[in-house]
C-alpha cells in the first residue's frame, strides 16, 4: 500500500530525514516511536505534502502512484489521511460545511457522485457516534473553542467520514485523558482495522498502543528507522527509554 | 478655475486614500453629489446593494428617534469606487453597517463613514471587510462623533483586510471624536494574508486550493453580513462577492 524507499528530506535547510525506508501493507497497523526531534512529525508532513518540507532523495509509492508527485489535496483524494498533532482552527467555517465540501471534493476527483446534504448528515452522525461526539459540536466552527481532547476526537470523526485507505496519525494520543484515549483507540479500530486499510501511528508513548495493537513497531532516531519489532518493542521502549534502545542502535 | 476648486484631492483628509488620478479627471458634479434619506421615528430602513461600477455613491441619512438604519454594501467596482455614508442618529436610534470590498487589478475601493451620535442612547455597529489581490487597495475611513450630551452612546467599528497577493494593500483610519463622558466606543483593525496552516489543513482533507480559499474568504467576509437578517439578501451579497473572487489568483 505504502512503500517509502530511502527517503531524505529537509526543513528550512536542515536535514531531518536521512534515508528512511518503510513498507506498509493493507491490513497492517504500524507504529513509529521515537524521541523528540527524531523526525516523526516531519515524516508525517512530508507524506502529506506540507509546503516547506523539501524532499531531497528517495521515493514514496502509495497504491501504485508516485505520492510525492501529487498535490496535498490529490494525496487526500487518493486515500491518504493525515491526522494532525495540532488540528487547525478555521473560524467562520462549520465542521459540517468543511467536511461535506472536503468529502465531495474527494468524491468528485474519483469520479463519484457528490453526497446530498441529508446523506452527508446521516454519515456524519454515524461517525460522530463512534467517537461519542455530539452532532451539535459538528455544527460549530472547525476546532474553534474545542479542547485539546475534543480536537483529537474531531480528527477521528473526520477520518471516519472521509474513509481513507491509509491513515497517518501524528500524536493523536497527545492531550487525551484516559477516557478519551480509550474512545479514540476504539474509534481507530472501528474505522481503520480492516483488511483493505492501513495505519501509521506516530507516538511518543506506549499507552495508545494498549488500545490499538500494532503489527509492527519502528523506532525512529536521527531521521532513520533504527529498529523494528512487534508490539513488545513498544513495551521495551516504555521500560528502558529511547536512549538505551536507540542509542545502542546508533552506536 | 471655480470648477476644479470643487474637486477633492488626496490632500483632503476624507479623500487621503482615494485614487488621485481618477479624482483629477472626474466630473465634480457627479462625484460630489449626495443622496439623502430620512428614517422616520421608530421605523427601520434596510439598504442592501452592490456597487459594481466606478464612481462615488454618497448618502446622507438622518435616523430619527428610535429609528433604525441598516446598510449592507458590497463594492466590486474597478478603478475607483467609493461608498460614503454620513449618518446622524437621534435619541435611541441605531445604525448597522456591513461593508465588503472585493477586487483585484488596480482597483481602489473604499468605504467612508461618518456617524454623528448627536443625542443620548444611540448605538452604531460597523463591520468592514476587504479582500484584495493584484495591486488593488481596500480602504475604510470611519469617523465617529459623539456630541457633548450624547450620553450612553454605544458605538463600534471593526475593519479587517485579507490580502491574497503581495502588491495588494489596505488602509484604515478610525477617528473617534468624543465629547460625552459616559459612552462606549470600540474600534479594531487587522490586515493579513490567508492562513497557510489552515490552507494546508484543508488541502490535507481533500479540498483543492481554489475551494479552500473560497471557503476561507467566505468565512472572512461573512462577518460583515452576519447582521443582515434576510437570508436571501445575505446570500445574494455573499455570492456576488465570491463570484468576483473567481478572477483572483
Amino acid at each position: 500500500m505504502l512503500t517509502i524507499d530511502n527517503l531524505s528530506a529537509k526543513v528550512g535547510g536542515t536535514a531531518i530525514l536521512n534515508g528512511l525506508s518503510l513498507a506498509i501493507n493493507a491490513g497492517e497497523v504500524h507504529a513509529i516511536m521515537g524521541p523528540n526531534g527524531a523526525g516523526k512529525s516531519t515524516l508525517a508532513y512530508v507524506l502529506g505534502g506540507r509546503p516547506g518540507y523539501e524532499v531531497t532523495g528517495g521515493s514514496v509509492t502509495f497504491m501504485g502512484q508516485d505520492l510525492l508527485g501529487l498535490e496535498p489535496h490529490e494525496r487526500a483524494a487518493a486515500g491518504l489521511f493525515l491526522g494532525f498533532q495540532y488540528p487547525v482552527e478555521i473560524p467562520g467555517v462549520s465542521n459540517v460545511q468543511f467536511l461535506r465540501e472536503a468529502l465531495n471534493s474527494q468524491r468528485k476527483s474519483r469520479g463519484e457522485e457528490p453526497l446530498s446534504g441529508g446523506e452527508f448528515l446521516k454519515l456524519a452522525k454515524d461517525k460522530a457516534g463512534l467517537l461519542k461526539m455530539d452532532m451539535e459540536m459538528l455544527k460549530r466552527q472547525v476546532n474553534v473553542g474545542f479542547s485539546g481532547g475534543e480536537k483529537k476526537r474531531a480528527e477521528m470523526v473526520q477520518m471516519g467520514i472521509l474513509d481513507p485507505a491509509l491513515a497517518i496519525l501524528d500524536e493523536t494520543d497527545s492531550g487525551l485523558d484516559i477516557d478519551a484515549l480509550k474512545i479514540v483507540g476504539q474509534g481507530i479500530n472501528a474505522i481503520m482495522r480492516q483488511p483493505d486499510k492501513g495505519v501509521l501511528l506516530i507516538t511518543h508513548y506506549q499507552r495508545l498502543l494498549d488500545y490499538v495493537t500494532p503489527d509492527f513497531v519502528h523506532v525512529l532516531a536521527a531521521g532513520r528507522i533504527v529498529k523494528t519489532g512487534g508490539p513488545e518493542l513498544a513495551q521495551l521502549l516504555e521500560a528502558e527509554g529511547y536512549e538505551s534502545v536507540a542509542g545502542e542502535m546508533a552506536a | 478655475m471655480a470648477e476644479t476648486a470643487l474637486l477633492p484631492a488626496t490632500r483632503d483628509e476624507d479623500w487621503r486614500y482615494a485614487d488621485g488620478g481618477y479624482l483629477a479627471g472626474a466630473d465634480a458634479g457627479a462625484l460630489m453629489q449626495w443622496r439623502t434619506l430620512d428614517v422616520p421615528a421608530g421605523e427601520t430602513v434596510l439598504d442592501c446593494g452592490t456597487m459594481s461600477k466606478p464612481g462615488t455613491d454618497r448618502l446622507r441619512v438622518l435616523v430619527r428617534k428610535g429609528g433604525r438604519f441598516e446598510a449592507f454594501t458590497l463594492i466590486t467596482g474597478s478603478d475607483y469606487s467609493r461608498v460614503e455614508l454620513d449618518v446622524t442618529l437621534e435619541e435611541g436610534a441605531h445604525f448597522e453597517f456591513g461593508g465588503v470590498t472585493v477586487g483585484g487589478g488596480s482597483a481602489v475601493q473604499e468605504f467612508v463613514t461618518r456617524v454623528h451620535h448627536a443625542h443620548p442612547n444611540a448605538t452604531s455597529s460597523q463591520t468592514v471587510r476587504a479582500v484584495q489581490w493584484g495591486r488593488a487597495t481596500g480602504n475604510f475611513l470611519g469617523r465617529i462623533e459623539v456630541a457633548r450630551y450624547a450620553q450612553k452612546t454605544d458605538a463600534a467599528q471593526n475593519f479587517k483586510a485579507l490580502l491574497l497577493e503581495k502588491g495588494a494593500s489596505a488602509n484604515t483610519k478610525p477617528e473617534l471624536e468624543i465629547f460625552a463622558d459616559d459612552v462606549k466606543c470600540a474600534h479594531g483593525a487587522a490586515i493579513g494574508a490567508l492562513d497557510d496552516s489552515a490552507a494546508f489543513y484543508m488541502a490535507a482533507r481533500g479540498l483543492a486550493p481554489d475551494l479552500a480559499r473560497r471557503l476561507l474568504v467566505q468565512a472572512f467576509i461573512g462577518d460583515a453580513f452576519a447582521a443582515l437578517a434576510e437570508d436571501t439578501a445575505r446570500e445574494e451579497l455573499l455570492n456576488s462577492a465570491l463570484r468576483e473572487l473567481g478572477d483572483a489568483v
